[in-house]
């Protein structure tokens, strides 16, 4: 099942086997393209918006070249048998995102707006605090399993972040969705990206203790394992918190971010499918239920549903105590008009989705001025990044570390999903963001945090073994070669 | 812990695949209808981006393009005299959209026709701005002048054309708008806008009264019914006396019977009925001919054609089926049936052309921006209205309405041309309580025997004098100076 010492002479390798290489040297190779790349398409904005090279080109290649190596140093010091490919690809979606920000602050549309200010500076700033973080997530976290201690505490921390927002004074409304707090002179933070991670460390924890009694006591009932009443009560405590987050934060998507999370931890700790059965019964009947009453949701709904009425709605300034807005049409429209190969980066005019055309809905500015095969590529990278995290998971030698890395890439791919989805008018709009190319501090900050304990699980994972890992659960991958 | 982690793997795969797959669809299946959605602003914003192209009368351009202040825009329509040449540009508006010329040929204008697609992306490789084609008129500027000067502060419309290509030659409404006024996305854009909607005027300037709007033809329809008549051997000579009363009784009616304005009508023959108008002999002749030949004859003359583009669409002109005193009213245009200026012109231009009706038509030539023909539109016959028999018969008829001393149409003789013409007043409203339409209908020959000019002329609210002579007097005139500016543009 498991093996633990290998030589070279077998024919059989096994992932995080003893004598792996250490990939440092590939992951400094990819940074090269990942800081090249968006250097490229910040001359490339230059030259389409004012014909000349931008003043700033060297500065900015300096910057982000300085910030990848910073990472890159302290990955290859504190995690040195990290995953090469997490750091480049997040490098580089953080890169072109500051380019795409950088491209928007320079529209005349977005500069007539009342609440426009320059974004990209304030991105790069954000964009050093975050790598700065993960430097610092690898420098104090040793070892991801320190984190199993904070298991409570993170639900405390998780519960607190997610309340903030409804505290009087401190929440902002913004577009109907209560997911953001203002600090006063630091401008918005949007608790529910930290709070991702905190639940993650939460769940991983709970979970790695009670699995064994979520998935063996149980009854057969048509097929599926019905798990006992009182092992339901966690599921349920979740489940009511993201219906909480859905009635009182009006937000979609978060509230189906935590529950996804929570039942791919749970399906992959306790390996049974009923719990992913029970977990889509139980979203269904959830935002079905809250849709029925809660208006903000519904507009959401309907502006799925016929983007177009909703934008004549907003043309004519119906007033009916919904706010109807053009941004699901604009966000399509600027899809369409970039067609296959886009309009090239600074031509498009994507900035006629006004309000948060660089945050949430950033990925339209992608989608015009780059077209299919831009947003192919981004979508891709995000998918890479997913399945690296999950490549860590199956390769960490501990639950707690296998459950951590793939609540933490599930959350992420479910984050990439309903923010896409949404601006693409695959599902209904939410207010996130998506992770490094969009706006904000949070999810900037936040989301390099998430890279960095997905580093730390791969080194750990990865890291030769000076003994047998003790765990009897953890489990190997073979790859039996014929010889 | 495996399994469920490759399964979780696998779903996230599929999260991914699914928006690859919604992106294919977004940008590559719908991509086009997106991108050229008439809502998105993309569209307005890639019209104006480049200077427009012209609109070009008698080689000289009518339109023009200017840079625009406002943000989105780069350039903005202008027109020189924009009022006068309205009816046959159409408006072409930042914030408004376009219509007519400025609409339909778009593709050329803005440069996007894809005609032209390859000499813009050899441009695009060579670094050229992209340029809008040019659309070559057939009109002239002095018979619009002329209909646009003549019908002055009155309302109403001309339509001149040439009988033997179908050319148009002048196409003018008044009141008028100026396009140049609200091409921008301003207030005071938007202010004259709403200035000129029906709405908020009633003399509604935006309608394109020469093709657009259908008048009852009165007595100009009379040309028809006796082409009818002629036609299908009602009558055989034209100075043969008709066997028509006077005052006519209405076929199945009981109540007042037809008068004439003057004249001596009983038994008129069918010449001397068309120079002074008798109402009596061609309701009777429309009676005779009967409503499915009326029809069809007016059919031959281009009526119930609800397709007539030239390339705007004319609204389209009705004989409709009537009953007995419904069809033999219709015989004096005083019924049901409808017509438009331009119409009434092809019933001259037909008559001139020896009963041949070409398709009327306003665009000669579409030119790329170095000025290659792209495309020439060439004459086009619609029918054989008349045999050529016919329509000599009509000629003598018609010219003696002008050159008679007893004719309607004195009004438009002209000093070395021969004149044929036929007046028409067009009562309407309840009892006839409105004032009514001024008509005049005619055609000018040279003495090679050739036919410059055809037109159609209606004053709205002509006076209060219900006599005939109002068409002659108030259109005549206008008539005249229209066909006089293209003969002598022809000089």
């Amino acid at each position: 099942m498991s093996s633990t010492s290998h030589t070279s002479t077998h024919h059989t390798s096994t992932i995080g086997s003893i004598g792996a290489p250490s990939r440092r040297n590939t992951e400094l190779g990819l940074l090269v393209f990942a800081v090249v790349i968006p250097v490229f398409a910040y001359a490339n904005v230059g030259l389409a918006l004012d014909d000349e090279v931008p003043a700033g080109l060297l500065s900015y290649g300096l910057g982000l070249g300085l910030l990848a190596g910073l990472g890159h140093l302290a990955v290859r010091k504190f995690a040195p048998y990290a995953d090469p490919l997490l750091l480049p690809l997040a490098t580089l979606l953080n890169g072109l995102g500051l380019v795409v920000i950088w491209r928007l602050d320079q529209s005349k549309r977005l500069q007539a707006r009342a609440e426009y200010f320059e974004a990209a500076p304030r991105q790069l700033l954000y964009s050093a605090m975050g790598i700065t973080l993960l430097v610092v997530v690898l420098l104090l976290l040793k070892d991801h399993r320190v984190l199993q201690r904070y298991t409570y505490i993170s639900m405390a921390g998780a519960l607190f972040l997610l309340i903030l927002p409804l505290v009087p004074g401190l929440g902002a409304n913004v577009y109907g969705a209560k997911i953001w707090i203002k600090i006063p002179g630091l401008g918005t933070l949007q608790p529910g990206e930290f709070a991702k991670i905190a639940l993650a460390v939460f769940f991983a924890g709970y979970l790695m203790v009670k699995r064994d009694a979520l998935a063996l006591a149980s009854r057969r009932f048509m097929g599926l394992y019905l798990p006992r009443g009182r092992d339901l009560g966690p599921i349920l405590v979740v489940w009511v918190m993201s219906i909480l987050i859905l009635v009182f934060e009006t937000d979609l998507g978060t509230s189906l971010l935590f529950f996804g999370m929570f039942v791919i931890m749970l399906y992959v700790a306790t390996e049974r499918t009923s719990w992913i059965v029970f977990g889509l019964l139980m979203s269904a009947v959830g935002a079905v239920g809250v849709a029925s009453f809660e208006p903000h949701i519904q507009t959401r709904v309907q502006a799925w549903l016929d983007p177009m009425r909703e934008f004549t709605l907003s043309r004519e300034g119906v007033r009916d105590g919904i706010i109807h807005s053009e941004q699901a049409m604009e966000a399509l429209w600027a899809f369409g008009s970039g067609g296959t190969l886009g309009t090239g980066l600074g031509q498009g005019n994507s900035d006629l989705i006004g309000f948060a055309a660089n945050s949430d809905f950033i990925l339209a500015t992608f989608g015009e001025e780059l077209g299919l095969a831009g947003v192919m590529a981004i979508l891709l990278i995000y998918g890479l990044i997913v399945e690296r995290g999950i490549r860590t998971a199956l390769a960490a030698r501990d639950p707690f570390g296998k459950l951590l890395a793939v609540g933490l890439s599930g959350a992420f791919a479910l984050q990439v999903f309903v923010v896409a989805g949404g601006v693409m008018g695959l599902i209904p709009l939410t207010g996130m963001t998506l992770p490094f190319l969009a706006y904000g501090g949070s999810s900037v900050l936040a989301n390099w945090a998430l890279i960095g304990i997905l580093l730390r699980i791969s080194d750990t994972a990865r890291r030769p073994a000076p003994a047998p890992a003790p765990n009897p659960d953890a489990e190997m991958t073979q790859v039996v070669r014929p010889s | 812990m495996n399994k469920p982690l490759r399964r979780i793997a696998l779903f996230c795969g599929l999260l991914i695949l699914a928006l690859l797959i919604r992106n294919n669809y977004l940008q590559y299946v719908k991509a086009d209808d997106l991108a050229d959605d008439d809502e998105n602003r993309r569209v307005n914003i890639a019209r104006y981006s480049t200077p427009r192209g012209d609109i070009i009368v008698e080689g000289k351009a009518i339109t023009g393009s200017v840079e625009s202040e406002s943000g989105d825009y780069k350039y903005k329509r202008t027109w020189t005299n924009g009022p006068m040449w309205a009816p046959v540009t159409g408006y072409s508006s930042q914030a408004f959209g376009a219509n007519q010329l400025e609409k339909l040929e778009d593709g050329i204008l803005t440069g996007n026709d894809d005609r032209l697609f390859f000499r813009n992306t050899l441009d695009m490789l060579t670094g050229k701005q992209k340029e809008g084609g040019s659309v070559v008129t057939t009109l002239s500027a002095a018979a619009q002048k002329a209909a646009y000067e003549g019908l002055g502060d009155k309302k109403g419309a001309v339509a001149a054309i040439d009988p033997s290509t179908g050319k148009i030659l002048a196409l003018v409404s008044t009141p008028s708008y100026d396009p140049s006024k609200f091409a921008g996305t301003s207030n005071k854009d938007a202010e004259a806008w709403n200035a000129v909607q029906k709405k908020n005027n009633p003399d509604d300037p935006m309608l394109n009264r020469a093709l657009r709007e259908v008048y009852p033809p009165g007595s100009t329809f009379k040309v028809v019914t006796a082409a009818a008549a002629l036609e299908n051997g009602e009558v055989s000579g034209i100075d043969d006396a008709t066997k028509t009363p006077d005052p006519y009784q209405l076929p199945e009616t009981t109540g007042k019977p037809l008068t004439n304005q003057h004249g001596e009508c009983k038994n008129a023959s069918l010449k001397y009925a068309l120079m002074v108008s008798c109402n009596t002999v061609f309701a009777k002749l429309a009676d005779n001919v009967g409503n499915e030949k009326m029809i069809e004859q007016a059919e031959k003359f281009g009526f119930n054609n609800p397709e007539l583009d030239t390339p705007v669409r004319a609204a389209q002109s009705v004989y409709p089926e009537d009953n007995r005193p419904q069809n033999a009213m219709d015989g004096i245009g005083q019924a049901s049936n409808r017509a438009t200026p331009l119409q009434m012109a092809m019933v001259a231009a037909a008559v001139a052309n020896d009963g041949k009706l070409m398709k009327p038509y306003m665009v000669d030539q579409l030119k790329a921006p170095n000025l290659d023909t792209i495309e020439t539109n060439d004459p086009e016959e619609l029918s054989q209205a008349v045999s050529a028999e016919t329509a000599q018969k009509l000629q003598q008829m018609m010219e003696a309405v002008v050159n008679d001393p007893q004719g309607t149409g004195s009004s438009a003789r002209i000093d070395g041309a021969t004149v044929g013409g036929k007046t028409g007043t067009a009562q309407h409203g309840l009892n006839n309580s409105e004032k009514p339409y001024a008509w005049f209908i005619s055609y000018a020959k040279l003495s090679d025997g050739s036919s410059p000019v055809a037109v159609a002329v209606v004053v709205e609210d002509g006076a209060a004098n219900r006599d005939d002579i109002s068409g002659g007097g108030l259109a005549g005139p206008i008539a005249r100076d229209v066909m006089k500016a293209v003969i002598d543009s022809k000089k």
